[in-house]
């Protein structure tokens, strides 16, 4: 069955630059892909477009996740609301929101689920805060669930960010650089929990990541783009450092900068430099 | 060597710029131009201040020793002068919040915000005194009059300042609400509020303040508080009264604006 449909996509940004270029992408239930590529590649504008909070050109173009339309021809579809709760989307910035406890964050995973009113005026009942802590249990950070999140570490706040996905109810979960900005003890515990909700939950994953080590130990099948078209689609296995080579030339030193290393390097970009 | 010496041929501090210089000479001409031309119209008297000064020290002279016989009746009027502003603050934030979020461009689309931005300016435009003036001839003498006065200006003003604050928001945590599938009222509450609520509450404070010190003038057009009997004792030569007034009224205000920066700091 399949989760996420792209066809045909396009994205040209105001300056005439080609960011997606006729992108054509399947991907099934249950599956745990990961998406590389150098900076600027493509990934997270097309992860912005699978969540439908960025629209495409408007072309012949169809995105479908869990034959649910996010947007057609550039133009979002009637149901995206819905579409989205059943999306949950990871950013390399977690994007909790700062003032709120983490309780809260994680709560505001069900507003697309509980009447409207209800979830307007904050009002959750006692068994939808249970399914919000054991979605912090599970991701183990149950303990600090009164805490504002601004007080939790980079890889804690991921984790919460994660939790608020379960608790969504996410039968799909992207991710955007989640690992980017968090030290290589954290990611491994990211990447870890993403892979514990693919494998128990059957949770489709797709996961953009800027080093190709954490696709070969962690996604079965790798999407490699480069100047937003994908150039490879297939087993991480077949992933060599020669093949980077071929497929990015000097670029495959920076998706492979972790390697030559012994702990992974940390790309700690800058917060603006968020694309 | 040579490189060093490259290198140095291509470093140039930039040349003077005569257009920008010039520019900055005719800023300053308007400027002092403008200063020149308003002295008629505003008519300046410095001289006037020297010439009179014995008839002045005679005036000032009346507010001593002020006059506290009745401080009972002027620490009850500034008492209703400050639940005057109270209320006219409070409803104004009430009134804030979904006006300060329809003029915010980053919220809604500019077919909103325009029309709510140009309301708010008029609400601001119009000055406190001009608004109670119109009230205490629709609804009579009194602070009530002055309530709505505060109300409606200050709407304006708050309006403005919070959605400054919205339109500077980090819109990164107000996407990943609307990830989650909420609807547009849910991402401003859970999203954008959060956000900008300290500040929000510091500038409700700040207003509260400035609208103290307006509400002590509003009884001058009737609109109820201590600005009536202060007044009332300017218009009767009772300077020794005014001068109580006067300092009641600065030891009150002081002591609000005290507070109310106490106030702010713990928020922020």
């Amino acid at each position: 069955m399949v989760a996420i449909k792209v066809t045909g996509l396009n994205k040209t940004f105001t300056k005439g630059k080609k960011a997606l270029n006729s992108l054509d992408l399947q991907i099934d239930r249950g599956e745990m892909v990961a998406l590389i590529g150098a900076s600027g590649s493509g990934k997270s504008t097309l992860i912005r477009h699978i969540s439908g909070l960025m629209k495409s050109d408007s072309d012949n173009s169809k995105i479908e996740v869990l034959h649910q339309t996010i947007q057609e021809n550039g133009k979002l579809g009637r149901g995206v609301r819905a579409a989205r709760s059943d999306v949950g989307v990871v950013f390399q910035q977690f994007n909790l929101v700062n003032r709120l406890s983490v309780l809260t964050n994680v709560l505001v995973g069900l507003l697309g689920q509980i009447p409207r009113w209800r979830g307007t005026l904050g009002l959750f009942t006692r068994a939808e805060k249970m399914i919000a802590m054991k979605a912090l249990a599970r991701v183990g950070i149950d303990n600090l669930a009164e805490q504002r999140s601004s007080t939790l570490s980079g890889g804690q706040q991921q984790r919460a960010a994660i939790a608020r996905a379960i608790t969504q109810g996410a039968q799909v979960i992207l991710a955007d650089e989640p690992i980017a900005s968090l030290d290589p003890s954290s990611a491994r515990k990211v990447m870890d929990t993403l892979e514990n909700v693919n494998k128990e939950d059957g949770v489709t994953v797709l996961v953009s990541l800027h080093q190709v080590d954490y696709a070969l130990r962690y996604c079965p099948r790798t999407i490699a783009m480069r100047n937003g078209e994908i150039i490879f689609d297939g087993d991480s296995k077949r992933l060599t450092p020669k093949l980077l080579e071929q497929l990015y030339g000097d670029d495959s030193l920076e998706l492979l900068g972790s390697k030559q290393q012994e702990e992974p390097v940390v790309t700690s970009l800058p917060e603006q430099a968020v694309a | 060597m040579s490189n060093l010496s490259e290198t140095q041929k291509s470093i140039e501090i930039p040349a003077h710029d005569l257009k920008r210089s010039i520019g900055s000479l005719v800023m300053w001409a308007v400027f002092f131009a403008l200063l020149a031309l308003s002295w008629e119209g505003a008519d300046m008297r410095p001289w006037d201040l020297i010439e009179n000064a014995e008839n002045m020290s005679q005036f000032a002279s009346g507010f001593f020793p002020p006059d506290m016989s009745q401080w009972k009746m002027y620490v009850e009027e500034i008492w209703i002068t400050i639940q005057i502003a109270i209320w006219g603050t409070a409803l104004s934030i009430v009134c804030s919040v979904p006006f300060g979020i329809l003029c915010s461009e980053n919220i809604v689309p500019w077919w909103v915000f325009q029309p709510v931005r140009r309301l708010m300016d008029a609400a601001r435009a119009i000055n406190e005194m001009v608004f109670a003036m119109l009230f205490v001839v629709a609804v009579g003498l009194g602070p009530f009059a002055g309530v709505l006065a505060l109300w409606i200006h200050t709407t304006g003003v708050l309006a403005k300042l919070f959605s400054e604050a919205v339109e500077a928001i980090d819109p990164s945590p107000v996407e990943g609400i609307r990830a989650t599938g909420a609807t547009g009222l849910q991402e401003v509450i859970f999203g954008v509020i959060p956000q900008v609520l300290p500040l929000w509450i510091s500038y409700s404070l700040y207003r509260f303040e400035s609208n103290v010190r307006s509400a002590t003038v509003l009884g001058i057009v009737g609109a109820g508080g201590i600005g009536m009997v202060l007044w009332e004792n300017i218009r009767g030569f009772y300077y020794a009264e005014t001068a109580a007034v006067i300092i009641l009224i600065i030891i009150s205000v002081s002591l609000l604006d005290i507070l109310s920066q106490r106030l702010r700091k713990m928020v922020i």
